[in-house]
């Protein structure tokens, strides 16, 4: 282990526990720094996201913040096409994956930066009312 | 009903995406919570309750058929729990505008990367 992996791990763990699409961080890293294999890299990336989301999810629980009854059919859905989706990456393969993430990657980007921009927007109309 | 029907499509793409793409499940969940009247805050918390029983599954399909090891993942999760927990205690402390802006910035330079490699 090198500190570079160090600081890798912890900057995912910050940006994934602030529920910030932050599961995609170690993805790029392991795919951009380290050229790990597409479906190895989305197989740690997943791997990874466990003992963060089990912290996070008891620490939400406790507040009681998590509405259940949203929650469970949303998760009980989403398994199944979980399963679909893996079988899907059998017939797309490796490479033809990595297209899609980065195509993925560039559209959930631009939304980040353009909602960043708005919120900016907001908070100065904001301001001005108050005054 | 309906509202049911909406919240069946609406998990199967979360998990179809994040279990063909190993990420970006969670993106997908904080609108999908937020079209169930959550605010933000709630739906970012709700996302996470959302994701972890699909990535549990997903990821155990992964090993199960060969394409990662648990031992992969160990060098980054044992310092991935405390970022987290860093996280949780600074998040109220940082400005979204400046973090959104930032971390869609790097998305976009990583998926130009990966594009063109």
């Amino acid at each position: 282990m090198n500190l570079v992996q160090i600081i890798a791990g912890f900057l995912s763990g910050v940006i994934g526990g602030m529920g910030f699409g932050g599961g995609a961080v170690l993805l790029i890293y392991l795919r951009v720094f380290e050229n790990t294999e597409q479906l190895k890299a989305q197989g740690i990336n997943l791997l990874f996201f466990i003992p963060i989301g089990i912290t996070a999810v008891i620490v939400y629980a406790l507040k009681k913040q998590i509405k259940w009854k949203t929650v469970v059919p949303l998760f009980s859905f989403g398994i199944l096409g979980a399963i679909l989706g893996i079988i899907l990456t059998k017939i797309i393969g490796g490479g033809m994956l990595n297209k899609f993430f980065a195509i993925f990657l560039i559209v959930l980007g631009l939304i980040e930066i353009i909602k960043g921009f708005l919120l900016k927007v907001s908070k100065k109309y904001d301001n001005i009312r108050k005054e | 009903m309906k509202k049911f029907i909406k919240n069946a499509f609406l998990g199967l793409l979360i998990g179809m995406v994040n279990g063909m793409l190993g990420a970006g499940g969670g993106m997908l969940a904080v609108p999908a919570l937020k079209s169930n009247n959550m605010c933000q805050k709630e739906a970012h918390a709700n996302a996470v309750a959302v994701i972890l029983p699909i990535s549990v599954v997903s990821a155990a399909l992964y090993v199960f058929r060969g394409s990662v090891e648990i031992t992969d993942a160990v060098p980054f999760a044992i310092w991935g729990i405390p970022g987290a927990i860093l996280a949780a205690l600074i998040l109220k402390k940082i400005s979204p505008v400046l973090l959104k802006i930032l971390f869609g910035g790097f998305m976009v330079w990583a998926g130009i990367r990966m594009l063109f490699k």
